[in-house]
């Protein structure tokens, strides 16, 4: 299937992906002891939230080779990224201002 | 009557670029974005429509950290040994493949059996989806969200390790005759299992930190 320099290529790959799993699991480490220091929720949301993206980031550009693919499969994603948008900022826009839905 | 094929199946579409069963499953997975992305709208909504000191921290609602983070650690290790089980098969390496897949079904099994455990324990202390917690009393939408969020995933993995066992133990001998397209093939149960897994990684912190 692959000749020997195509080989030898694909290797230095598997070095890759070696190193994004050992990101992977120092991020899990780092996202875990963060949560001990006691932040304030805004900060330990927000950092929370960066580096699981960072880890997402990783997963999706790498180990599903979205860093090499075919142009299609961006847009398909990017729209699906804008319609998330949309979920997201849709209902916080209608919430904001009228207060608790909970209290307890 | 000649056997139907489907086209492109191995060879690119010279419209997209990609096999069909690439496009599938990335558009699969497109739609299953939609299918998480509204449930953490959800919760999104009904965190920032509580009054902060209602909400637990997950460990503060009897979740159980150094459990989850382990979890993570396995779902991780499993997205790894899946991509080196695509590697092997792009290298020629049959008996490289079968042990990384088979290593991939039997974390997928770990992490369900974990998961099962912490279910267990919660049932055993009588917290159900319905269940408050006990700083918030009665309506608290945490294990509600905790179930839903928790079983819908668990059922992806579950649904992940039953493709994956067949691919394994039924779907390998394809490779003998045809080996782009069996690569091919576990290439696109890879994508559909770190997507499982990249769900996970916004799940463990949102549910188990925050």
């Amino acid at each position: 299937m692959m000749n020997e320099s195509e080989l030898a290529h694909f290797k230095q790959h598997i070095r890759v992906y070696i190193g994004v799993f050992v990101a992977l699991a120092v991020l899990t480490v780092v996202t875990v002891g963060v949560s001990y220091l006691d932040l304030p929720t805004g900060y330990a949301i927000t950092l929370a939230m960066i580096v699981a993206s960072i880890k997402a980031f990783l997963v999706a550009g790498y180990f599903m080779h979205l860093m090499s693919e075919e142009k299609v499969i961006i847009w398909l994603l990017a729209l699906s990224a804008a319609f998330l948008v949309f979920l997201f900022v849709l209902p916080l826009v209608t919430e904001l201002g009228n207060g608790p839905l909970w209290t307890g | 009557m000649s056997e139907l094929v489907i086209p492109y199946r191995t060879e690119p579409h010279p419209v997209t670029g990609v096999t069909s069963g690439k496009l599938g499953i990335w558009l699969f997975l497109a739609s299953e974005v939609m299918l998480f992305g509204a449930l953490f709208s959800s919760y999104v909504l009904l965190r920032v429509g509580v009054l902060q000191e209602h909400w637990p921290l997950g460990v503060e609602a009897g979740l159980n950290v150094p459990i989850g983070t382990f979890n993570t650690i396995v779902l991780i290790t499993s997205s790894i040994t899946m991509v080196m089980a695509w590697a092997s098969l792009k290298m020629d390496n049959v008996e490289a493949y079968k042990k990384y897949f088979g290593a991939t079904i039997v974390l997928g099994l770990v992490f369900l059996v974990i998961k099962g455990f912490e279910y267990g324990d919660k049932f055993s202390h009588h917290i159900f989806p319905a269940t408050g917690w006990p700083g918030a009393g009665d309506p608290s939408p945490f294990y509600g969200l905790y179930f839903t969020f928790t079983g819908l995933h668990a059922l992806h993995v579950a649904l992940g390790i039953l493709v994956n066992v067949w691919l394994l133990v039924w779907g390998t001998k394809l490779y003998k005759t045809d080996p782009e397209c069996f690569t091919g093939r576990i290439e696109i149960a890879g994508l559909y299992w770190h997507f499982v897994d990249l769900v996970w990684i916004f799940l463990f912190p949102v549910l188990y930190l925050l």
